[in-house]
């Protein structure tokens, strides 16, 4: 289940990098380009936290 | 408030780490490489690289004086901060104690504090320029020090409003959430940079890029209002940006759960991704905008997603030093409980919030932050390696059951006021003062603690 949820994340991501490449490239508009990265936004939130979300120590100094 | 009651209270607040840390307790490299890419991809990177292309910086200045002192500021956690931590194993706050004693400790709480209100307020003040953008805000520019609209208030007050909020409810889910958001907000700067590129006239096969870097991004000259940086700013900048972390020895708190020393050098994810990598991308970025305020910046280069990351860098970014606000300002409050104070921290970093000048002086408030706590680290280096080798006491106010050691104070005092007047009277920048007031008090420690030593015995 965690390798799925990885992968997705990884989707996530790729989402989020890749379509400026694209949009730099002219292959892809400006509009495209924000509408792809939004969803990777929402892509990579929503599986990440929950395998990358574990607790961690807080530093109180 | 008596001593006593002042000292307890302390002790109560991190009694958890009042030991040294065990050896079952240690962790190995991967949690260091995390919490440091984690901490320092933050709302801070959107402004600081930004401000870097208003102050002038040349194409050189930016990658070779970024690269010098990024690597100057590795090796001083590396050698300096790590070393010392994983011999003692004890957080930030013990080892000062048993130098500085209670009452020394809780000013230099109060003071931490107050640096991380202002912190969080630039903070607060970068989600906002995201915040209002869907509602037309009118937003701050670069010379704005006062608040420029009713809007820019009302926004502020919503953002502070809802960051406390979340600091009082519920700390420990937030920090997950930073987690989480980090490796994205990474992303989101690299990939804002990339699409800013066609807007600046790169062409597609990047043959063009160092000219285009070179004319229209860290031109080397700044805009009209802002004092003009060379390589040497970037690189004290650059080295000192964390100083209350490395040379302040802020992060001994952390690297007493490295195995080893050598851990220090994780400390590199951090600054080559977020101080490095990402004030490149937020320079390309800011050079092809048409604004100042970063949410504004990042929507025009991405859109929405651009929009979110500076709400959520500024987020992240703000409530862990909300809470750390808390935490220490809790000592001083007359017995509240913890939301109470939080909600105190709050509302004075709301309050900061409001003032552009937080944000678009960012740059001098993050040397001034570094400056202020950095003589306290001198003094624990010069009790670590220097104090026994001169016929003194280390650990000088727990041995002598004392609640303010004079060598210690004296040498923070002196060298916060010399600072003030190198830099009111002589003109000196801030960014160049840390240095030397780390040097110093190293040498003033031992001098002070040579004729204080003989006085109390």
């Amino acid at each position: 289940m965690k390798q799925i949820l990885q992968l997705i994340s990884l989707i996530g991501l790729l989402l989020t990098i890749l379509p400026p490449v694209f949009f730099f490239l002219g292959k892809i508009s400006h509009s495209t380009q924000d509408l792809l990265m939004l969803l990777g936004a929402v892509v990579w939130f929503g599986s990440a936290v929950f395998w990358l979300g574990s607790r961690v120590k807080t530093k109180e100094d | 408030m008596k001593i006593s009651i002042l000292s307890k209270k302390l002790d109560a607040l991190y009694e958890f780490d009042r030991e040294p840390v065990s050896k079952n307790a240690l962790q190995g490299i991967g949690n260091f490489l995390g919490t440091y890419a984690g901490e320092h991809v933050a709302g801070t990177e959107f402004v600081i690289g930004m401000l870097f292309v208003a102050h002038g910086v040349s194409v050189t200045d930016m990658f070779v004086g970024g690269l010098i002192g990024n690597v100057l500021a590795v090796f001083s956690w590396a050698f300096i901060t790590a070393p010392v931590a994983v011999k003692v194993r004890l957080s930030l706050y013990w080892q000062l104690k048993k130098i500085c004693g209670s009452v020394l400790v809780f000013l230099y709480n109060i003071v931490n504090a107050l640096m991380f209100c202002f912190l969080a307020g630039a903070m607060v003040a970068v989600s906002a320029t995201a915040v209002g953008i869907p509602f037309n805000v009118a937003m701050p520019t670069l010379s704005d020090m006062y608040p420029s609209s009713v809007g820019w208030v009302v926004t502020v007050f919503g953002v502070g409003a809802v960051i406390t909020t979340f600091a009082i409810l519920g700390f420990e889910k937030l920090a997950r959430f930073s987690k989480v958001a980090a490796p994205w907000m990474f992303f989101i700067f690299v990939a804002a940079a990339i699409s800013s590129l066609p807007r600046l006239g790169v062409q597609t096969d990047l043959s063009n890029f160092w000219e285009v870097a070179r004319t229209k991004i860290w031109t080397g000259t700044a805009l009209p209002g802002q004092s003009q940086f060379t390589i040497w700013h970037v690189i004290f900048f650059t080295w000192f940006a964390n100083a209350a972390m490395h040379l302040g020895m802020s992060d001994l708190t952390l690297f007493r759960y490295a195995k080893k020393w050598q851990y220090g050098f994780a400390s590199a994810v951090g600054m080559f991704l977020g101080h490095y990598v990402a004030w490149i991308s937020s320079g390309i970025l800011y050079a092809a905008a048409t604004s100042d305020a970063p949410g504004e910046v990042a929507y025009q280069a991405i859109g929405i997603a651009g929009a979110l990351c500076v709400i959520v860098a500024g987020w992240t970014t703000a409530n862990p030093t909300l809470y750390r606000a808390g935490l220490a300002l809790q000592v001083a409050s007359p017995g509240w409980s913890r939301w109470k104070v939080t909600l105190l921290a709050g509302l004075i970093t709301t309050l900061a919030a409001l003032f552009p000048a937080l944000v678009m002086k960012l740059l001098d408030f993050v040397a001034l932050y570094g400056l202020v706590l950095i003589p306290m680290g001198g003094v624990i280096f010069a009790d670590f390696y220097l104090v026994k080798k001169f016929g003194l006491k280390d650990y000088y106010a727990e041995r002598m059951k004392i609640s303010f050691n004079w060598a210690a104070g004296l040498t923070w005092f002196i060298l916060l006021a010399a600072a003030l007047i190198m830099n009111r009277v002589v003109g000196t920048e801030l960014y160049f003062l840390p240095l030397p007031a780390w040097i110093l008090a190293v040498g003033l420690f031992v001098l002070l603690s040579k004729i204080y030593q003989k006085k109390v015995v």
